[in-house]
């Protein structure tokens, strides 16, 4: 009914045209990505056999003889996404029970501004601070660290985490219903034993979207990894060496001179390819978890 | 004691104080956040100690460090922003407007939204490499303000709609009616009654992604923001540095020197984007709760 009261107004239907094709923007983005990703991709691949470049164990396409495995790539974004999450994972979660279960009113309005800032400084300072203050004291303590080594990268890429595992899995936990928690206080239960027993079993699927989604996000980053971790694309998973993660290699090519059409240019939409793949199936099931969990409160 | 309080209490205290340890534990990794903020404002600050004048600030990049300045980004930096949040503000507010008052849940619209969900969360990378392609190679624009403004556009893009799309759904369905009522159109009462009472909310959500956007590198590096630029960009055209790429040329630099003058570009960084973080933080505030006292 109400939605009729516009009708009979000049220029009403116009304004709308114009307001749904803003709204259809978001889908030509997405197109973008995806037919200028696989255009490049699928000239890569007529001089590139799909089998080498996912089997093939070495990745020197800067280099003669080149070999196009992207395996190193993947093996180099593992490694530092895991140190990432071994950092993250407990301190986010940890950071999140204590704001839910634990903090008094004043102290939760004391620390979430500062999680924010931390969320909000650029990857780039990370970058630097990983390059001039982590590795020097690794160093100090393990002499034969590289001076480009995936454990730096990973520690601080998982200090970025933090913020973004603590809000989002706070959120699944302050969405449990204070009745569940009456029920365990009242049966004499502590405030840890209400929050692993109860809450957290009862958030389980929010916090693992929250780990997931950052997970993608450990992926996806660059600028860490393309000055902290190196850029030796290497089939390792010792903490202490120089790798290369995907999203380095792109920067680093990038900020070489590739001439346009040659292999190394493609080879650099392959990789983007293989990334945008992997996040956005990650994007994909955190969403989706997160959505499933939200129908059952 | 009953038989009860026997079986109890011994396990009570031991209860109590794992409840008393690990609440501690919690803490610790809230205060470790902290921690790591304030040792790397330390560290940044440090480092820069003594290379943050004014010369740095009014100067080009240089061989020298003494001489090096970060004027030619700073420039940049403010040139990129205002393209991107021509571009952008308008697109965002307009695509949230539709999603918000105008479509009709359908599988359409569960589409677009999923997808610009997505959209936020596709590496900063990938944007650059679509800006490479669409803007610097379809388009032909080259490796300039222009397409670096765009490409920045299209990431913060989905944090604006989603935000404006939170604030418009805050406007209190009442207001629309009363207006309907008094014989407004549809467009009428968007226009003098929803966006006036959500535009608090919207002018956050912009202040938050162009602070995003200040300091995203990555998307530029293959669009070719250049590190080494001596003029300040005058056309649309023209190459153009920004800030974070700037610090990144530094940083990755081997000398001490070349790092205390990365270190001295971190400080602007920062001392911009706080400035625009706090100014989000006051207006949220401000506006905070505004709509349901009136």
């Amino acid at each position: 009914m109400v939605d009729s009261a516009g009708k009979g107004f000049r220029g009403e239907k116009g304004i709308e045209i114009l307001l749904a094709l803003a709204a259809s923007v978001s889908v030509l983005v997405t197109i973008g990505i995806v037919v200028s990703l696989f255009s490049e991709t699928a000239g890569f691949f007529k001089e590139v056999s799909v089998k080498e470049f996912f089997t093939e164990t070495r990745w020197t396409p800067l280099f003669t003889p080149a070999h196009y495995g992207i395996a190193p790539l993947v093996a180099g974004t593992m490694l530092v996404t895991v140190i990432a999450m071994i950092v993250a994972a407990p301190l986010g979660l940890a950071s999140a029970i204590y704001l839910s279960e634990y903090a008094p009113d004043g102290v939760r309005r004391l620390i979430k501004p500062v999680l924010e800032i931390l969320a909000g400084i650029p990857t780039i300072v990370y970058g630097y601070f990983a390059l001039t203050f982590v590795t020097p004291i690794i160093r100090a303590i393990l002499p034969q660290t590289n001076v480009f080594n995936a454990l730096s990268a990973g520690i601080v890429m998982g200090i970025m985490l933090i913020p973004m595992i603590s809000s989002l899995s706070e959120d699944a936990m302050t969405a449990v219903p204070n009745s569940l928690r009456e029920a365990a206080y009242a049966l004499g239960a502590t405030k840890l034993e209400v929050a692993y027993k109860v809450v957290i079993p009862a958030a389980i699927s929010g916090i693992v979207a929250s780990f997931i989604l950052a997970i993608s996000r450990a992926i996806g980053e660059t600028m860490i990894v393309a000055l902290a971790a190196g850029s030796t694309p290497k089939l390792t998973f010792n903490p202490l060496d120089s790798i290369q993660t995907m999203t380095a290699f792109i920067a680093q090519v990038m900020l070489g001179d590739a001439p346009f059409g040659s292999i190394e240019y493609k080879s650099v939409y392959a990789v983007a390819g293989v990334l945008f793949v992997v996040t956005l199936s990650l994007n994909l099931i955190g969403t989706w978890i997160v959505r499933r969990y939200k129908e059952v409160y | 004691m009953t038989v009860q309080d026997e079986m109890f209490s011994p396990g009570l205290q031991n209860r109590q104080r794992r409840n008393r340890i690990f609440m501690w534990l919690f803490l610790s990794a809230n205060l470790l956040g902290l921690l790591v903020l304030v040792v790397l404002l330390a560290k940044v600050l440090r480092d820069s100690w003594g290379w943050l004048d004014l010369q740095f600030i009014t100067s080009f990049p240089s061989r020298s460090p003494e001489k090096a300045g970060i004027l030619p980004a700073l420039y940049g930096t403010i040139y990129v922003m205002i393209i991107t949040a021509v571009f952008a503000i308008p697109l965002g507010i307009a695509a949230a407007v539709f999603l918000e008052e105008y479509s009709k849940k359908s599988k359409f619209l569960s589409f677009i939204q999923v997808n610009i969900y997505n959209l936020a969360g596709i590496p900063s990378i990938v944007y650059g490499i679509l800006g490479l392609t669409v803007f610097v190679r379809w388009m032909m624009l080259g490796r300039s303000l222009l397409a670096g403004g765009l490409t920045m556009g299209l990431l913060i893009l989905p944090v604006i709609i989603v935000t404006a799309q939170e604030a418009i759904r805050a406007v209190p369905q009442s207001w629309r009616h009363a207006s309907y009522a008094l014989g407004a159109s549809k467009w009428q009462t968007i226009r003098y009654v929803v966006l006036p009472s959500a535009l608090p909310g919207i002018l956050t959500g912009i202040i938050l992604a162009l602070s995003r956007a200040i300091g995203e590198t990555a998307p530029l590096i293959p669009i070719g923001a250049l590190t080494f630029v001596r003029v300040i960009p005058r056309s649309l055209f023209d190459s153009f540095s920004v800030l974070p790429i700037q610090i990144y040329n530094w940083t990755s630099r081997p000398q001490d020197d070349f790092r205390a003058i990365a270190a001295a570009g971190i400080v602007v960084l920062l001392v911009v984007l706080l400035g625009m973080n706090s100014a989000a933080i006051l207006l949220r505030n401000k506006y905070q709760g505004r709509i349901k006292k009136v």
